[in-house]
């Protein structure tokens, strides 16, 4: 398999584009793998790649029900930021960023991370000073962060109504200026073809179906290409979290399955350099480079595995584009889809060893885990082949709810359709 | 979605706020009690299936009942709905 580089697309470009090669294999599955991850989402195709680059696990199969990027790393709206508060939080989303600044580089596959910033408006006094503390937190913790002013704003991001009319004035905003979005299918082709080079099994079309056990023990999984055995099983399937771990006799987790919509509008010219995120309801926004408007609010709210959503959701999303940029009005939506996540009860994921002799467990993503992915992956990698969580990911376990060590970035407690 | 409320009828998703799992609700330990685990296993974990899910919706846009509604969570299609909390 080719690398790619500006020889190569000339080399191509003169034979007519016919001869790039596949970027992964397609292999029949082996009987047995010394690890073997469940889910070709972003999260298990990262960490099968770190398995093999960073901890020298090359035997290793991911069992993928549909196609890459059939889940919701397909599905986001693909905003990668670090700007959070909580020490359990802050240094494994800045790890992630670190990875996604080097992604492109790293893996020769060019994700198209693009650092546009991110600026999370307030209309209040009392969202200014929640600012100013988030803020003062990521600088004390060595993230960057800083305010922007409505003369600053009005500039750059002309669209944008600062007009002081409007139910929600904007009095600012907190700008994360090293966050951005990245091309979310390029992530799970890039971590495939890396892991697959360096050994990695992809096996599309392969739903788990039930786990092989030796006592306790989970030894392999039931598939429907047939029984595999493994020295480790990881799972990593998101909003089938649930499903999943019912087939190895855990019946009741601390996260719930809800459906996140996502809306695309038609191509213009530029008009949006930056994402931005409204405080006075939740809406998200940024234009692609395609140049087609993205945007995603709220969870329906109640559980669903319906990868629809409803139209409620739908008008209240709108109004809040509307609310903030009125020109968008003229623009005509494309499409719009829904995806399904693992919401958890405190908003923070769990990333850990079991919970059954022989699982490892990544999951409760809710609706934010695709800036996570690198890390995600890097810290599942490493907890799956040292059989001990890094520092990074040490706050994430299963148990914390019951232990009483929630990390609860926005204080809201155990109502998972409000994160 | 719509929801057909045994008291004002079958009416439009948006006029009901969603409360949760009627199932875990009911299980809610005895208030006397300071078992800490079953306390915990009710706040925090859940079934969370993929089917048929009871759940308790309250009619806030009308008749302001709660309801133990059983919809099923692949197809949002609606089955049973009954009226739970004070008799009338
Ligand atoms: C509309 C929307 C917008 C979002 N926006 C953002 C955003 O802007 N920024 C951000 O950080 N996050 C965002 N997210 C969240 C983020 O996309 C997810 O948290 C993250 O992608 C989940 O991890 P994943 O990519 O591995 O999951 P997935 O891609 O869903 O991977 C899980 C895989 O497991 C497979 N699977 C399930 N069951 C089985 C089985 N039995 N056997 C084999 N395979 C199985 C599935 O087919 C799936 O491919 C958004 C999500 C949605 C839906
Ligand atoms: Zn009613």
């Amino acid at each position: 398999m080719a690398d790619y580089s500006a020889l190569a697309i000339v080399r191509n470009a003169l034979t007519g584009n016919e001869n790039w090669k596949p970027a992964w294999r397609k292999p029949e599955p082996k009987t047995r793998y010394d690890v073997v991850i469940i889910g070709g989402g972003g999260h298990g195709l990262a960490t099968a790649y770190y398995l093999a680059s960073e901890f020298g696990i090359r035997n290793v199969a991911v069992l993928e029900k549909g196609w890459l990027g059939s889940g919701n790393i397909g599905r986001n709206t693909t905003i990668v930021r670090s700007n959070y508060m909580l020490t359990g939080n802050v240094p494994f989303y800045e790890h992630s960023m670190k990875l996604w600044e080097n992604l492109s580089h790293e893996l020769n596959y060019n994700v198209m991370f693009s650092q546009r910033g991110i600026i999370n408006l307030f209309h209040t006094p009392g969202q200014e000073d929640e600012a100013a503390r988030r803020g003062n937190s990521m600088i004390l913790q060595g993230v960057d962060a800083r305010f922007v002013r409505p003369p600053e704003l009005r500039r750059r991001v002309p669209a944008l109504n600062v007009s002081g009319n409007t139910r929600f004035p904007v009095l600012g905003g907190l700008e994360q200026p090293r966050a951005g979005t990245a091309r979310h299918d390029a992530v799970a082709w890039g971590y495939a073809r890396g892991a697959d080079r360096r050994g990695v099994d992809i096996i599309e079309n392969c739903e788990v179906t039930g786990f092989v056990r030796d006592g306790d023990q989970v030894t392999g999984v039931e598939t429907t290409r047939g029984r595999i055995s493994a020295g480790k099983i990881g799972v990593a399937v998101a909003g089938s979290t649930n499903r999943v771990m019912a087939l190895a006799g855990i019946e009741r987790l601390p996260i719930e399955s809800h459906v996140l919509q996502a809306f695309v509008t038609e191509s213009v010219k530029p008009c949006l350099d930056t994402v931005v995120t409204f405080g006075g309801g939740h809406l998200y926004i940024s234009q692609s480079d395609k140049g087609s408007l993205v945007f995603g609010g709220d969870i329906d709210g109640y559980n669903s595995y319906a990868q629809r959503g409803n139209l409620p959701i739908v008008e209240d999303v709108m109004s809040e584009v509307l609310e903030l940029f009125p020109a968008f009005a003229k623009l005509r939506l494309l499409r719009s889809w829904g995806g399904i996540m693992d919401m958890s009860m405190d908003g923070s994921p769990i990333i850990t060893k079991g919970p059954v002799p022989g699982l490892y467990l990544n999951a409760g993503w809710c609706y934010g885990g695709f800036k996570a992915t690198p890390a995600s992956g890097w810290c599942f990698a490493h907890t799956i082949a040292r059989d001990e969580p890094h520092e990074h990911n040490a706050a994430f376990t299963l148990d914390r709810f019951h232990r009483g060590y929630v990390i609860d970035e926005k204080g809201q407690g155990a109502t998972p359709w409000k994160h | 979605m719509i929801i057909p409320c045994p008291f004002c009828g079958p009416r439009d998703l948006s006029e009901f706020a969603y409360c949760g799992d009627a199932d875990n609700l009911a299980a809610r330990p005895d208030p006397a009690s300071t078992d800490q685990a079953a306390w915990n296993a009710y706040a925090y974990d859940r079934a969370n299936p993929a089917g048929e899910h009871a759940e308790i919706w309250q009619h806030a846009g009308g008749c302001r009942r709660h309801l133990r509604v059983v919809r099923n969570t692949v197809t949002h299609a609606i089955g049973a709905v009954e009226m739970v909390g004070s008799k009338s």
